[in-house]
């Protein structure tokens, strides 16, 4: 019986301990491998611009491996945005991000019908609250045309009052945008590396890269899943793309500043209420708290910037949270009856410069993809091919996919012809969002298939709506059994 | 052209009950759409006593009270859709529903929205800290470990002292999870005696005057910083939070669409008969208001079906004239029925029911016009029952809007 029990002792300590032996393994060289093959590149991260990347060069005839450390895909800053696609009116002149933005949102509206996508066209409205901000509003509309965004204009109070009612009559005036849109942000990114998948990338998943070595051919990337050999490498890594530059290159380039952005949702009965994005008069540091509608039928209030050492803590704090909802009161009154659905925060990886920090080391074959502060949604696909085209500059080529396959986005959005719309749905198992148990199955057993609650929400929305899981939460713990790295519930013996 | 005399959304006990009460009245086509894949209602996952002394005049558990109400519904000829989901009320009864072979419309002649209640969730409340898995409603530990023979942590801590937070005790004891604490903001435990005694013979220890600070935690629930009544700030060691009560109506189909809803009960507006904007609809049981038993919901139900049944026989007064009842006071959480039409019709709700956000000693009067119409003693606490009597307001009130508040005792 003794040894029996130190048995399984030591069993434990090694489950334990697993990780660092795997680690220590692979630095002494018996490491296990991940894949045999010699890709052409390795994209490290897979949030939305990783993705983005993945699916670039994919089609553009290269073979990719992504490698991300989460149990799922968008699980760092790509995880909690505003969900708008932007036209880049108030980005930086000359930027690399304004023509990345725009590069992005024509790429988006290109592919938007083949893949499935949504694009909800709200159009914004910049508002003026004071006689400060309504002087502004000429120069944001001068810039914006300077840009190339040339259908922005300026509407007085009335007009804006005619076209959103519900917006407080303290708004002086506005400048439109109609071009801003509402799409959905995980769909979008999901789709871009499933097209990447189907056409031959192959995905990593729960596979942190720790090291890594360039021989002048190729490198050889050491992650806790084992190594992988790939010609070039490009760092996706969003919020520690510096400690990746830093460990595999040896100099990071630039340093993350984490900037945490906190979000309010009100309940779908409130998206009624606004027609446009109503966005601030940006400042100096931040484009400001937006009112938004999402394309799942609500309405949002946030974010919130501010700046923290931590690259993981997306808490959110109840005096925030109360401001935010203040502040949408004061910009939509309605808003005081409407009980709140969510709430939630995410870190955008801003960096030590207002600007994208996107560079090419040629002498050892790596690219650098980091500090997409705040606009990695409408920038990612800009982004990637801005990425490529610095790839083909090291003298890199391939022959583009001649035919490539085209997958299916998932249809989260309200308005769209849902799962539950369809004949022969089965059973809702999320009644607030109206999720489908089938919806649920594919996200947990497709090609990438959700390991924890937080990605299945981003595939299917369960447990996202006004109830948060008070209905549904029992069904799905039946329904993950086993799939998830860390089950929401244990089984009960029948003693 | 209807489908059906009356669909009633929700099969618990008020749904249950008011189906069953309008077949007796001889409605001849009533369907109960539930949207789980079984009918009964929170009852269903209640897994211990006490539930049906008042309807079946014995004491069972919630899951076997469940089984006799949708059996004797059964009984009465209600017809019960399952797995069926109302995503749309428009006006004048018709139902858009989505069901395992598709979307459909149903047309009725009256429509009860009997959806009931939830608790608050943690976003709602605005809890500050990690956003972490381990923070579940009692409903949702109640379905996990009773309907799904599951538990989600070991050691949580339990916020809240209503009835409800009692309950989640006895579940944890089911499942063989033992709450660390039990945690209530205000200086009392908001349920009345004896349940006060109960953590204490739990084992579970219970501080009263102490608010959630913040949760901690990295992927889990790691544990939960709490302030007591002194400013002591402490940290919890623990692998869950229970966030228990703070009911609110499940009223999403009245505030998506085109019914009014009181942002004080969180439910639709009502006049006496449980009649809302659109008199095609009507609502009972815990959509009316936060929160009841499920013996006072299924009572309720049984009156609802009754007025519903005479209203489709053309007995039911008018809408109009009616005047609004509401509360302006701090103290006062709401008032429902909040219209109360004018008629010699002396039926409806015998009551209009109260909740007081805090304790309250002194009088509770009825103003019209900033005049003083009405008044009596009160003296309750949060969640407890309050009552006025609807003609005595409506016989008070001359045809004028009414607002109730506190008047403190002068010295």
């Amino acid at each position: 019986m003794v040894t029996k029990s130190t048995k399984v002792v030591s069993k434990r300590s090694i489950i334990g301990h697993g990780l660092s032996i795997l680690l220590q393994r692979s630095t002494e060289n018996f490491a296990s491998v991940l894949d045999q093959s010699l890709f052409d590149v390795v994209v490290i991260g897979a949030g939305v611009v990783g993705c983005a990347v993945a699916r670039r060069f994919t089609l553009e005839g290269a073979r990719v491996a992504v490698l991300e450390k989460g149990t799922d895909i968008l699980d760092g800053a790509s995880k909690a945005n505003s969900a708008i696609l932007h036209t880049g009116f108030d980005a930086p002149e000359g930027s690399l991000e304004l023509a990345c933005i725009r590069d992005g949102y024509a790429e988006y509206q290109a592919i938007r019908d083949s893949l499935g996508l949504v694009q909800d066209n709200a159009g914004a409205y910049v508002v003026a609250w004071t006689q400060d901000e309504l002087r502004n509003l000429e120069s944001i509309k001068a810039k914006a045309h300077l840009k190339g965004v040339t259908d922005v204009a300026l509407v007085d109070a009335e007009t804006l009052g005619a076209w959103e009612p519900n917006l407080s009559r303290n708004a002086l005036g506005a400048v439109h945008v109609p071009g801003e849109s509402l799409i959905d942000p995980w769909s979008a990114p999901y789709v871009y590396l499933r097209q990447a998948m189907e056409n031959g990338a192959k995905v990593f998943t729960s596979c942190e890269v720790a090291e890594g070595t360039f021989d002048g051919e190729e490198w050889r990337v050491v992650t806790t899943k084992g190594t992988l050999r790939a010609r070039h490498v490009i760092n996706c890594a969003g919020l520690y793309g510096d400690v990746v530059n830093r460990a595999l290159l040896g100099a990071a380039q630039f340093e993350i500043k984490p900037r945490k952005g906190q979000f309010v949702v009100f309940d779908k009965a409130a998206s009624d209420l606004v027609s446009a994005i109503i966005l601030p008069v940006p400042s100096e540091t931040t484009k400001g708290i937006v009112v938004f509608r999402t394309v799942f039928g609500n309405l949002a209030v946030g974010p919130t910037a501010e700046e923290q050492d931590s690259r993981t803590d997306a808490s959110t704090d109840d005096e925030t949270l109360k401001a935010l909802i203040a502040d949408g009161i004061a910009k939509i009154p309605a808003l005081k009856d409407m009980p709140i659905t969510a709430t939630y925060a995410g870190l955008r990886p801003a960096s030590d410069q207002k600007e994208y920090r996107v560079s090419a080391t040629s002498e050892q074959n790596w690219i650098t993809v980091g500090g997409i502060r705040s606009t990695g949604l409408s920038g990612a696909l800009g982004i990637a091919r801005h990425v490529y085209g610095l790839y083909e500059k090291m003298g890199a080529s391939h022959d583009k996919l001649p035919d490539p396959v085209v997958p299916k986005a998932n249809m989260l959005s309200e308005a769209g012809p849902r799962d539950w719309k369809q004949d022969g749905a089965g059973e809702v198992v999320c009644h607030c969002e109206l999720v489908t148990r089938r919806e649920i199955e594919t996200a947990l057993h497709g090609p990438l298939p959700a390991r924890s609650l937080a990605g299945l929400k981003r595939q299917t929305r369960a447990t996202m709506g006004r109830c948060q899981g008070f209905y549904c939460s029992a069904r799905l713990a039946e329904l993950t059994d086993g799939c998830f790295v860390s089950a929401m519930a244990e089984r009960l013996s029948h003693e | 052209m209807s489908d059906v005399d009356v669909a009633i959304i929700g099969g618990g006990p008020a749904g249950l009950a008011a189906a069953s009460a309008l077949k007796s009245a001889g409605v001849e086509r009533v369907v109960v759409l539930e949207r789980e894949a079984e009918a009964g209602g929170i009852p269903r996952h209640c897994g211990h006593p006490p539930f049906g002394l008042r309807e079946f005049n014995r004491i069972m558990t919630g899951p076997t009270y469940a089984e006799r109400l949708v059996a004797s519904a059964q009984t009465a000829g209600v017809e019960i859709r399952t797995l069926t989901t109302v995503v749309e009320a428009r006006a004048q009864g018709k139902l858009r529903l989505a069901t395992p072979t598709g979307v459909t419309e149903l047309n009725a002649k009256r429509v009860i929205l009997a959806t009931g209640v939830r608790e608050t969730p943690r976003s709602a409340r605005l809890v500050s800290g990690a956003r972490v898995s381990g923070v579940l409603n009692t409903g949702a530990l109640q379905s996990m470990v009773y309907l799904k023979n599951r538990r989600p942590f070991q050691r949580p801590v339990i916020f809240g002292s209503e009835l409800v937070a009692f309950s989640a005790i006895l579940t944890c004891r089911h499942a063989r999870i033992r709450p660390i604490a039990m945690i209530e903001a205000n200086k009392h435990v908001t349920a009345r005696w004896p349940c006060a005694l109960f953590p204490r013979l739990a084992g579970v220890a219970l501080h009263t005057g102490t608010r959630l600070v913040e949760i901690l935690g990295d992927t889990k629930v790691e544990g939960v910083v709490v302030e007591d009544a002194k400013g002591q700030i402490s940290r919890l060691e623990c692998d869950g939070v229970i966030l228990s009560g703070q009911f609110t109506p499940e009223a999403a189909l009245a505030r998506s669409g085109h019914l009014l809803v009181d942002p004080a009960t969180g439910g639709p507006q009502v006049d006496q008969w449980g009649r809302l904007s659109d008199p095609t609809y009507f609502a009972t049981g815990n959509v009316l208001r936060p929160v009841e038993t499920a013996g006072w919901s299924w009572s309720e139900g049984g009156r609802t079906g009754q007025w519903v049944a005479r209203d489709l026989a053309g007995l039911l007064p008018e809408s109009e004239p009616s005047v609004r009842v509401s509360v302006n006071d701090h103290r006062l959480r709401f008032a429902m029925p909040q219209n109360i039409v004018l008629s010699q019709d002396v039926g409806g709700m015998r009551d209009i029911q109260l909740r007081v956000a805090q304790h309250v000693d002194g009088d509770l009067i009825a103003e019209c016009d900033g005049k003083k119409i009405w008044g009596r003693k009160l003296r309750a606490g949060p969640e407890q029952r309050v009552l006025v009597q609807t003609h005595e307001i409506a016989a008070a009130c001359a045809g004028r809007d009414v607002a109730l508040r506190i008047s403190e005792p002068a010295d």
